[in-house]
Order: structure tokens, then sequence, then C-alpha cells
């Protein structure tokens, strides 16, 4: 009854996966999106840690952390655009934003 | 062995199951709080690996910031909940297809790699004495040499996305009074003070 590698594996892919249906089934809410991708990211991360841990090699750990800053980033700049988008539609509904299509 | 491997399937069964409320919740504010619930419940998984350091990033980095974030920008939109969940159950049968399908593929994957788990067990026990030293001093040797400039890079990153937030949620309201202190200062003696002759018993 010992823990391996492949159960951390098995978890980020359901993460993963449920990541991937959260942005098929939410297709109005732009939020929901946005947590969503950061659901996806931490399946990535709990990959990298698990690789990291089980094949003793650091280094993997280190990638986790700058996922970590990219998604940080990403979500401030994402939540910054959606408020905008706001402030100028007054929605955020996905569907409507290929207004700015030429 | 056994208490491990029972923690482990809580937290695993808790991260799961709030993942799969932030997709289904009605409202976007319970969403953010069953993501703050996966996050934690993620660095416990974490702490049980033996990633201490990550772990406590990750609670930091995503509770204390990204999650309030998100927590701040959802309380300030007004948004209609009712109009945002329309499509859910017209994309539901599509969705959870391609979720199966893309499940079923990452498992046969894991199959592929659990095949060869024996290699991995044996890497475990040589892994086990490389981190023996302590997790966050062997990120930091790695981190501050090998990767310093990765680590630079990261920052800039950061400071880019702080940049950009700024500016664009920056807006200059027209018609609003703010104190000018420069000009309040270099405001010539003549426009703010003049004597005035006033006549006995005439007034001003």
């Amino acid at each position: 009854m010992t823990i391996g590698l492949e159960h951390y594996l098995a978890v980020a892919a359901i993460l993963f996966t449920l990541g991937i249906l959260g942005i098929f089934l939410n297709r109005k809410n732009v939020i929901v999106i946005l947590m969503c991708v950061e659901l996806m990211l931490l399946a990535v991360n709990i990959n990298l840690v698990a690789f990291s841990i089980f094949q003793g090699n650091v280094v993997g750990q280190v990638f986790a952390m700058l996922v970590l800053t990219v998604a940080a980033a990403e979500a401030a700049i994402g939540l910054a655009i959606l408020v905008v988008y706001f402030r100028n539609r007054g929605t955020i509904a996905v569907e409507d934003i290929n207004a700015m299509k030429g | 062995m056994l208490l491990q491997a029972l923690a482990f399937y809580v937290f695993a069964a808790v991260t799961v199951a709030s993942a799969a409320m932030v997709v289904v919740s009605r409202n976007p504010v319970y969403s953010v709080l069953f993501l703050i619930l996966a996050f934690f419940n993620a660095a416990a998984l974490f702490v049980l690996i033996g990633a201490e350091f990550i772990a406590m990033i990750l609670v930091i980095v995503y509770v204390g910031a990204v999650a309030v974030l998100f927590l701040f920008v959802v309380m300030m939109l007004d948004i209609n909940l009712a109009e945002l969940r329309e499509g859910f159950l017209k994309y539901l049968p599509v969705g959870a297809l391609i979720g199966a399908v893309l499940l079923f593929e990452i498992f046969i994957g894991l199959g592929v790699v659990g095949s060869g788990s024996s290699t991995m067990t044996a890497l475990d026990k040589a892994g086990a004495q490389v981190l023996a030293v302590d997790n966050t001093r062997a990120i930091g040797r790695v981190l501050y040499t090998q990767y310093f400039y990765l680590f630079q890079v990261a920052g800039i990153v950061l400071l880019v996305a702080m940049i950009g937030a700024i500016v664009l949620t920056l807006r200059t309201r027209p018609g609003v009074r703010r104190q000018k202190v420069g000009e309040q200062l270099y405001r010539p003696k003549g426009d703010a003070v003049s004597v005035v002759k006033v006549p006995t018993r005439g007034g001003v």
C-alpha cells in the first residue's frame, strides 16, 4: 500500500481533465475559464513535483516554481483585461469578445 | 505507511472533488472558494511527498495572492449569474466526451509509465538520499547557481505582468478634482495675497 509516482500522476491527470472540461462547459464565464486554466497549471505542477521527487532531481521543483510565476502573471493580466472589458461592455460573456475582430 | 496512503487518498479525493465543484458550481464566488480548497489540498499532497517548499509557495502565492485576486474581481464585477450558465447543459455532452477521451488517453500513457515503474522505485531510493539535505536548501542550491538567469527572467515576467495590469486598469477620469501640490507651492505671492485699502467705517 505504498504511494508511488503513478498515484500522483493519476491525480494530476484527473485535475487536468477537469480543467479542460470546465473550459468546455463554462463557455460564457471568463472568470471560471481562468480558474480552470489555474487548475490545469496546478496539474502540471503536481506532475513536475512528483517526477522531481521520485527521480531524486530537484530541478523539477525549480521548474514548478517558474510555472507558478507564470501562472500568477497570467492571472493578473487576464483579470486586468477582464476588468477593462467589463468596464467597456458591461458584460463578460466570451461570445461578445469577437467585437474586437477587425 | 498505511497512514501515509490514507492521507494521500483523503487529500487527493478532496482535491479532485473541489476541482469538480469549481467547474460545476453555480456561483463564481463558490468556485473561487473551492479553488482555494483545491490548492490547499494540493499543497498537502506536496508536503506528503516531501516537497515542503513548493507546498508553502503554493499556499502563499495561490491562496494568498491569486485566489484573493479572483475573489476581488468576482465581487467587483456586477455580473448576471443566470445568463452565464446558459450554455452549460448544451456543451455538457461534447465536453464530457472530450474529457473522457482525454482522461482515457492520459491513463494509457500512465500505463506505459507504470510498466517501467521498477526503475522508478530504484531511482526513488537514490533520490531520497539526494533530497535528504533539506528540500528548501536543495532548491536554493540549484536555483541561485545553475538557474540564476531563469530566476531573473521570472522576476522580469512578474514585473511586466505588474506593469501591464496597472497600465490596463488605470483610467484618468475627467472632472475629478485633485490636489496639485506643485502648483500650490509655486503659486506667486501676487495671486494669493492682495493688499486692500479699506476706508474707515466703509467696509470692504
